[in-house]
């Protein structure tokens, strides 16, 4: 029973990182511009998808295709940003809501038509395997993609309290209209703040692609997981977002665990339910 | 240096300010007064690019700069202090300086404007690590003129600095603004507090509803029936 609790907490944690990033892309995003993107998931679909296809038609390993991975969903994001979310900036609330909602059908089902709604996976991927260590075992490529999501949660966090630019991110996040008069170019901003959020999946979709199914649909669910997390760290909050990453992790494992793996899910979105009814503003919200 | 003429502004069809035109020039400390809802904080955004006006032509040292959006208007020299201070409360001082600085290119003049403010506000150095939104109110004020200062404006544009500062700290303030001008920066200013607002202004004028129905030197404006009935209770 200890060893197998151990096991679950290690697995906890290991999708948890996982799930950080995906978050802190959608919590950048929702920090900068106060849009919630409704098309997160499916941009991490792309991402894996990406992955997929290079492995398949070029024979590049997932390990290899994260440059790629990052420098498509990038461009994707701004192109995005510029030639439709911003378009409804200014336009009333509703239209807000709803054009990231429409981007996210458009996506998931173009991807239905290119690609098939078939499940699959990398047949052999570099990382493999497990690494025993004794009480517990560590699923290779699902530890170095944690590894790798917390070097990236890392590097963001870095680039956002170190660099003029990063700083100007945050400035235009804290009061838009204060930023413009610091001569903040404040739509650029927004454009460069969509391109890393989407950036940031196209990263995490890449490592997923080693372990995960990839289908059209994947984005659905690890999206709403995101949203979840995101509400529970508090909107806008990076740091927020990394440790309700993973505690959500813990408690989708743990609580498959000690109830029923039929309920994982369930107990995650109860978290959401209970965020908002006893701390709205999150964890670290301001 | 700056010169608004038969500027309009409206929000949403509602017109704020109509067809309003000053001017100031190089060196001088110009006023505008006026109650609540004038139209005067609209005038200073306007300028600042914020806002860009319906009718009229806003002309700085010569260019048109009316639909010159904001983030350009700084790397013009003209800097602007929103009312209520506008910090990035969970940045600290120094953050908060530099991108004061954002405009700026060379590292040398940010350097120099740091070295320049922290001359003006030795209190900013003392606690340049500080987080922005632990300050008192005078001390945010103080670092917002200080934020403001670092883009090297030829023209500064404050928007209420007194307001909501006990009345020793709104003097220091006004001792404040007194210095910057003597530092050669040019002063469009907003108050509510007339009487300090007129003692340091070379010009001002009186808005009403969105026009200008007074304009003067500082000194006789203080004397005028209109501005001693309506704004200084006498």
């Amino acid at each position: 029973m200890p060893e197998q609790l151990l096991q679950q907490i290690v697995n906890g944690l290991l999708i948890g990182f996982m799930y950080s990033l995906i978050a802190i892309g959608l919590t950048l995003i929702w920090g900068v511009m106060n849009i919630v993107n409704f098309a997160h998931g499916d941009f991490l679909m792309v991402g894996m998808f990406t992955s997929f296809w290079l492995y398949t038609l070029y024979g590049l390993d997932p390990l290899f295709s994260i440059p790629i991975c990052t420098a498509l969903l990038f461009v994707m994001g701004m192109l995005i940003y510029r030639f439709i979310v911003s378009k409804v900036m200014a336009g009333p609330m509703l239209a807000q809501l709803v054009v990231t909602f429409g981007v996210s059908i458009f996506i998931s089902n173009l991807a239905v038509y290119l690609w098939t709604p078939d499940f699959r996976l990398i047949a052999k991927p570099l990382l493999s395997g497990t690494w025993n260590l004794g009480a517990v075992q560590l699923s290779i490529p699902k530890t170095v993609a944690a590894a790798g999501s917390i070097i990236t949660s890392l590097a963001v966090f870095l680039f956002l309290k170190k660099t003029r630019t990063g700083k100007a991110i945050l400035a235009t996040e804290m009061d838009r209209e204060a930023a413009l008069l610091m001569g903040i170019n404040t739509d650029r901003v927004n454009s460069l703040s969509f391109g890393m959020g989407a950036a940031l999946v196209g990263i995490a979709g890449a490592f997923l692609s080693t372990y995960y199914y990839i289908y059209p649909q994947v984005g659905g669910l690890f999206g709403t997981i995101a949203f979840c997390i995101v509400a529970l760290g508090g909107f806008g909050s990076i740091s927020g977002a990394f440790i309700a990453g993973i505690l959500v992790g813990l408690v989708q494992t743990l609580g498959g665990f000690f109830f029923d793996p039929a309920y994982k899910y369930a107990i995650v979105f109860m978290i959401y339910l209970v965020t908002v009814w006893i701390r709205p503003q999150g964890l670290l919200g301001w | 240096m700056l010169s608004v003429s038969d500027v309009s502004v409206g929000y949403k069809g509602l017109m704020a300010v109509r067809d309003v035109s000053f001017h100031v020039d190089r060196g001088e400390v110009v006023s505008l007064i006026g109650s609540n809802g004038a139209g005067k904080s609209t005038i200073l955004k306007t300028v600042a690019g914020l806002l860009h006006p319906q009718k009229g032509d806003i002309l700085f040292d010569g260019g048109h700069i009316d639909h010159t959006p904001a983030y350009d208007i700084v790397k013009k020299r003209i800097s602007m202090i929103p009312e209520g201070r506008r910090l990035f409360g969970r940045l600290s001082v120094l953050d908060n300086l530099l991108l004061g600085a954002y405009a700026l290119d060379s590292k040398t003049e940010i350097a120099e404007a740091l070295a320049d403010v922290f001359g003006i506000f030795p209190i900013l150095e003392t606690r340049k690590n500080q987080r922005a939104d632990t300050f008192s109110g005078g001390e945010q004020q103080q670092l917002a003129i200080a934020r403001g200062l670092m883009s090297r404006p030829s023209l500064l544009m404050l928007d209420e600095p007194s307001l909501g500062l006990m009345p020793k700290l709104v003097s220091e303030i006004f001792d404040i603004v007194c210095a910057i001008v003597r530092k050669g920066v040019t002063v469009l200013l907003v108050e509510q507090n007339v009487f300090e607002a007129l003692q340091i202004s070379d010009r001002a004028y009186v808005l009403q509803t969105g026009r200008i129905v007074l304009e003067g030197k500082g000194a006789d404006l203080l004397q005028s029936d209109l501005v001693r009935k309506a704004f200084l209770g006498m």
